[in-house]
């Protein structure tokens, strides 16, 4: 049912989400098998991982140094001491019978994450928590008509979970979350963010309420989007189903449910009748952890620089547009390489210009990374100071000396002496080139002064063919109008 | 405290478990007891004494992010009831 703007503004959606993501550890939660995503299945297994009776589990040291970057990144306060917790559950790719993780003392608590609101504003989303816990194995349905097949290699890889406060209020403002979110542990290099391949994960709490309302509406749980605009596609869904219940006097229940990508909708997962007791209890067989601040204060020491802190960089003082800045920060690499560059020249917008441009679309049709982008910053920066000197003009720099660049490693002064590329400024020799052209072409020169203003270009192409495309261009132009 | 039928259904059904007839009635006494004998601890004056929660005093026992090759994939899955290669065989989850 199609919703009338003047129903749909009565209303308030209220959000909060959990994002799971797998960390990029070497070996699992709590035990020293391998934590490779597609793997052989039931390879990455080991007998903690497999749950066999008398194993015990030793906790992953690089899981807690991530847990805390990530805590540090958001602003959370990090916990100093702490402790796991059994979630008892019995689901057949779940092999102790329970999940190891953190219940009553999470790891980080509090912080926020910044993001855009509907309008474009920053807007703070208030974190609950981000706790440490396994991840379970996998069940698959299609393979195999009469049975469901197992593969544990992925249970026990480590995961942080990321709770916010129902603090977001539009389905583009969790799609804002969550990219925020995924940038955010890709430039920690904790996760690898991709939601298609289930190392990043996203489960939607929404509920609806009258505007003004002091009550949250009746909430739902929405799991499996696998990407970041399924989850706006389902919360979309949600709200709307949700407003158009209330608006028929349809009562809404609490529950789980599952996102439909082909259809665009959801169905109810669990019933709350099965409502899960989870009987949570403090894991016996792992011992505390104790945080230090020495500890915390060497983690931040290793920080790379954040998102946020380099767009409010080039936005406020490199004096970049937002857009720049947004395009810029997305990727870590790419801003890294801004960085470089920037240590080379002063001409910021050029730098932006010319790595999202000549440099972005060579990445692009070459189908590489900037980590395999063979012209090094300082290089590039070099081409750019050319540029500004009045050297050569862009347009020979774009379409001549970069494809140099890309060849050797000579800089781009050295490419354009070499090739006597160099522009000429020579108010003399321009001078004299102009009155050549003139006399060579006198037919065009006279309309051109009757005030065909047209015939510049035709005269342009005449001075710069004579110059070997050295003449600079302003120069020339103004030198034609100077001698009519 | 006391046990109910609906305490014994709710414990079973999460423990994947059934009891009925005499094996329910036994199991209500059984938990009862196991219960009641837990319940003296209330009879200790707790106030202002911190949980204990482990009897240890270890913390931070950790281990590097260091691979090491455990078990193969037909040692993890030989002990189990119905398997092929690669994978463990279980009855269906999802109807369809």
């Amino acid at each position: 049912m199609e919703l009338s703007d003047e129903i749909r503004n009565k209303y308030q959606p209220v959000i909060g989400l959990e994002i799971h993501a797998q960390m990029l550890t070497n070996t699992k939660a709590y035990s020293n098998d391998k934590n490779e995503y597609g793997s052989p299945p039931n390879t990455n297994v080991s007998p903690i991982t497999l749950g066999h009776p008398g194993t015990l589990p030793k906790m992953n040291s690089k899981t807690i140094d991530f847990a805390i970057k990530m805590g540090l990144a958001c602003d959370c306060d990090i916990s100093p001491e702490q402790h796991f917790a059994r979630k008892n559950y019995f689901y057949p790719d779940l092999p102790k019978g329970y999940q190891i993780t953190q219940d009553t003392t999470p790891i980080c608590t509090g912080g926020k994450i910044v993001i855009k609101d509907d309008e474009g504003n920053d807007k703070s989303i208030a974190l609950t928590r981000i706790h440490m816990e396994e991840d379970a194995g996998k069940s698959i349905h299609d393979i195999d008509p009469f049975n469901t097949l197992i593969d544990l290699n992925r249970a026990g890889v480590p995961l942080i979970e990321i709770v916010s406060e129902p603090e977001i209020r539009s389905s583009q403002e969790a799609y804002n979350y969550v990219t925020e979110v995924r940038k955010l542990v890709r430039y920690l290099e904790i996760c690898d963010g991709n939601m298609e391949e289930g190392s990043l994960r996203c489960d939607a709490n929404i509920s609806v309420m009258l505007k003004g309302a002091k009550k949250f509406g009746v909430r739902v749980e929405v799991k499996n989007m696998n990407s970041i605009r399924n989850v706006q596609r389902a919360i979309e869904y949600e709200i709307n189903r949700h407003i158009v219940a209330i608006e028929n006097g349809e009562e809404l229940y609490q529950e789980t449910r599952n996102f439909d990508a082909l259809k665009g909708t959801t169905t109810a997962m669990r019933s709350k009748e099965a409502a899960n007791d989870y009987r949570f209890f403090p894991e016996p067989d792992l011992q505390p952890i104790k945080i230090t601040t020495e500890k915390v204060q060497k983690l931040k020491a290793e920080m790379p620089p954040l998102p946020g802190a380099l767009y409010s960089k080039y936005t406020n003082q490199l004096g970049l547009s937002s857009y720049d800045a947004q395009l810029l920060t997305d990727q870590k690499d790419i801003a890294l390489y801004f960085e470089s560059i920037i240590e080379f020249t002063k001409n910021y917008k050029g730098a932006a210009n010319w790595l999202m441009g000549d440099v972005k679309s060579y990445l692009n049709s070459n189908a590489i990374s900037i980590k395999d982008f063979p012209v090094s910053a300082e290089r590039i920066a070099g081409l750019i100071n050319l540029i500004d000197s009045g050297a050569v003009s862009h347009n020979l720099a774009s379409q001549k000396i970069f494809p140099e660049l890309l060849k050797g490693n000579d800089s781009a002064e050295e490419i354009a002496k070499k090739n006597d590329w160099l522009q000429n400024n020579n108010a003399d020799e321009i001078k004299d080139i102009v009155l050549t052209v003139f006399k060579e072409n006198p037919e065009e020169f006279e309309r051109f002064k009757n005030g065909e203003k047209k015939l510049m270009g035709f005269l342009m192409g005449k001075v710069m063919q004579k110059s070997k495309g050295k003449a600079d261009p302003k120069s020339a132009s103004k030198m034609i109008n100077d001698l009519i | 405290m006391e046990i109910t039928d609906e305490i014994v259904d709710h414990i079973a059904h999460l423990a994947r478990l059934e009891f009925n007839g005499d094996d329910k009635v036994n199991i209500k006494k059984d938990l009862s007891n196991i219960i009641d004998f837990i319940d003296q601890l209330n009879a200790v004056d707790t106030e202002g004494v911190e949980p204990l929660i482990f009897m240890s005093d270890a913390i931070n026992v950790l281990r590097e992010d260091k691979f090491e090759p455990s078990i193969t994939q037909a040692e993890a899955l030989k002990n189990a009831p119905n398997h092929d290669s690669d994978y463990f065989k279980i009855a269906k989850v999802l109807k369809k």
